[in-house]
């Protein structure tokens, strides 16, 4: 089975130099400031109409890994975001920070998309945006730090998944990481195209100056509705019927904080006072 | 109905703590079957039993890598006819979980804190928005992947133990799962536990400002693992790897010790399924007094001395 996306032929994009130029697709999404006061709604899904909405800040290091690698192989970045209005937002922050141009799915009958419908969906407008070498994320989304969905993109796209990168870049048309986990370090490589997320520690994201913010405002962006996607899923042999309900939000509260906390300030004995109430609590 | 674990372990077949508490959190649950990858099951298989794991699939070593093990356990999960894989809330945890999930056409469920059947559907439990909510949902898909948080259960033996029996799985793995080119460098044990899995966990935060040993002295007296914050990494006062936050390593202690630690949103997101939360910091305004459970307001190099010589002094009395 081939492994490249599905698309029109790369014959004839040659760039100067005859070496390849790299499609790069970038998935971004708007998410709630961290920094806001955030709350889950009546059915368990996150309020997003607080209004202090943001490109996950994650994904600023996924466009910035893009537009680095396309600045070093004469290519091309598309943002994509799939979500309501306001994936428009999370684009448009991407072309900012040097995307060449956006593609937003938006959908009212895409409203409430769990992680892996969003993947999917992900997965099919990649495939209909097709000749598409390498799809960079950010590692994960502040909002539901779920962090599954660039591993489903990469599995939908039946695409190899390198996730978690330290650092990436692209050469001879094979895509190189290195991932820092818990117990190893890991060198990976793999042939285009390919799929790789990448973490806070793989560059420093530009703030896009005056001159971006208004080059931004001419960059094209394309909307597509579910129908316009629904071709990518078949191909891929998803039913557009599987996009959600594989669970039910039953309860969704604030923490309630302990009741017993304590707050003290030092006045010498703090200290002693803190073993003596690990002790008591079992703790130590 | 049939739990399947998957029993991570160190390359010597020690299973690692999470695995006994992924056991104990399935018993109640059903059948627990356990999936083992490589060699060293004859060491485990004691622990095992007292656990009580019914049965062990074995699957050959060169399928460790997660693209490859999600297809395996795609396979041994349709096989068994398990409605639930639980797996530990690793990073490479998640990303086996999000490659099963779209094998079986499975939800997915990251960093849960508890699973649950009532009236046969499976509930899952976890904290979300850097532990400010906690949400609870109903699985209404056939089969579920649940990666569980370390230390949200206490690894417990069976009332009564088993006989597990070993079954030798031959998978093929897909051409997709092995064109990733992987060369791994294990890390050096730093002789403290794993800081991913630790029961307890001190960090050290931009008040230590460079001075470590007070942080360290407290963890070890403790047997627990150092933590650092973003800013205590970005110095060099500790290693990237030690980085607790939404961005490095999730921790998920029973007791967290922030030591000179704002608690900025960022880490918090990496901290939020801690049991209990003690905080050290100087700065009354600091965020994480407005969650920690036992909060001083003092100088570190003050608390943490008398703190580490009083644990120590109970410790000779008891």
């Amino acid at each position: 089975m081939s492994t490249r996306v599905p698309g029109p032929s790369r014959v004839g994009r040659g760039s100067p130099g005859n070496l390849p130029r790299v499609k790069i697709v970038v998935a971004v999404k708007h998410v709630p400031d961290v920094q806001s006061t955030r709350m889950l709604g009546a059915d368990g899904r996150l309020r997003r109409d607080g209004g202090d909405g943001t490109l996950n800040e994650l994904d600023e290091n996924a466009v910035e890994a893009a537009v680095q690698i396309a600045a070093a192989t004469s290519g091309e970045v598309v943002a994509l975001s799939v979500g309501p209005a306001d994936a428009h937002d999370a684009v448009r922050r991407a072309l900012q920070l040097g995307a060449s141009r956006g593609v937003v799915v938006s959908d009212e009958r895409l409203v409430g998309l769990d992680a892996l419908g969003t993947a999917a969906v992900l997965a099919a407008a990649v495939t209909v945006e097709g000749g598409v070498d390498l799809v960079l994320t950010g590692m994960a989304s502040t909002d539901g730090l779920t962090s599954v969905v660039p591993t489903a993109l990469a599995a939908y796209l039946r695409l190899p998944a390198l996730a978690l990168a330290a650092h990436v870049d692209v050469a001879d048309g094979t895509v190189h990481v290195r991932r820092e986990l818990d117990h190893a370090v890991e060198e990976l490589s793999a042939p285009l195209p390919a799929v790789v997320s990448v973490t806070d520690a793989a560059n420093e994201p530009s703030f896009p100056g005056f001159r971006a913010i208004m080059a931004a405002r001419k960059k094209p962006v394309q909307e597509l509705g579910l129908d316009e996607v629904v071709p990518g899923l078949t191909s891929l042999g998803l039913d557009p019927s599987m996009l959600g309900g594989r669970t039910r939000v039953l309860h969704a509260e604030p923490q309630q904080p302990r009741t017993d906390r304590v707050l003290v300030t030092d006045d010498g004995d703090a200290g002693v006072r803190l073993a003596a109430w690990l002790v008591d609590q079992r703790l130590v | 109905m049939t739990t399947l674990v998957l029993l991570d372990h160190d390359d010597d077949g020690t299973p690692r703590p999470a695995a006994l508490e992924l056991v104990t959190a399935a018993r109640p649950l059903g059948e627990v079957h356990g999936v083992w990858v490589g060699d060293g099951l004859d060491a485990a298989l004691p622990g095992l039993a007292d656990a009580g794991v019914l049965i062990v699939h074995r699957l050959p070593a060169d399928v460790w890598w997660p693209a490859a093990l999600a297809e395996a356990l795609h396979a041994v999960r349709s096989a068994t006819g398990a409605d639930l894989v639980l797996l530990a809330s690793t990073s490479e945890g998640k990303e086996v979980a999000a490659g099963l999930a779209v094998l079986d056409g499975a939800a997915v469920v990251t960093d849960a804190e508890r699973v649950e059947r009532v009236e046969g559907a499976l509930r899952v439990t976890k904290s979300v928005l850097a532990g400010t909510w906690v949400s609870t949902v109903e699985v209404t898909s056939p089969v579920a992947v649940v990666t569980l948080e370390p230390n949200a259960v206490r690894a417990e033996p069976a009332a009564a133990p088993s006989s597990p029996q070993v079954v030798d799985v031959q998978v093929a793995v897909s051409e997709l799962a092995r064109s990733v080119t992987v060369v791994r460098t294990p890390r050096q044990a730093t002789g403290r536990p794993d800081l991913a899995t630790a029961d307890v966990v001190v960090v050290a935060g931009r008040g230590v400002d460079g001075h470590l040993s007070p942080v360290e002295e407290l963890a070890d007296l403790l047997g627990g693992a150092v933590g650092a914050t973003r800013v205590v990494a970005d110095e060099g006062w500790l290693p990237r790897e030690q980085q607790v936050g939404q961005t490095g390593v999730a921790v998920a202690p029973r007791l967290y010790i922030g030591v000179g630690v704002s608690g900025a949103v960022h880490h918090r997101g990496g901290m939020q399924s801690a049991g209990t939360v003690v905080a050290v910091n100087s700065d009354p305004d600091a965020p994480i007094f407005e969650f920690a459970d036992y909060g001083i307001v003092g100088d570190l190099f003050d608390v943490l001395p008398a703190l580490t010589a009083e644990l120590r002094r109970l410790r000779e009395l008891a």
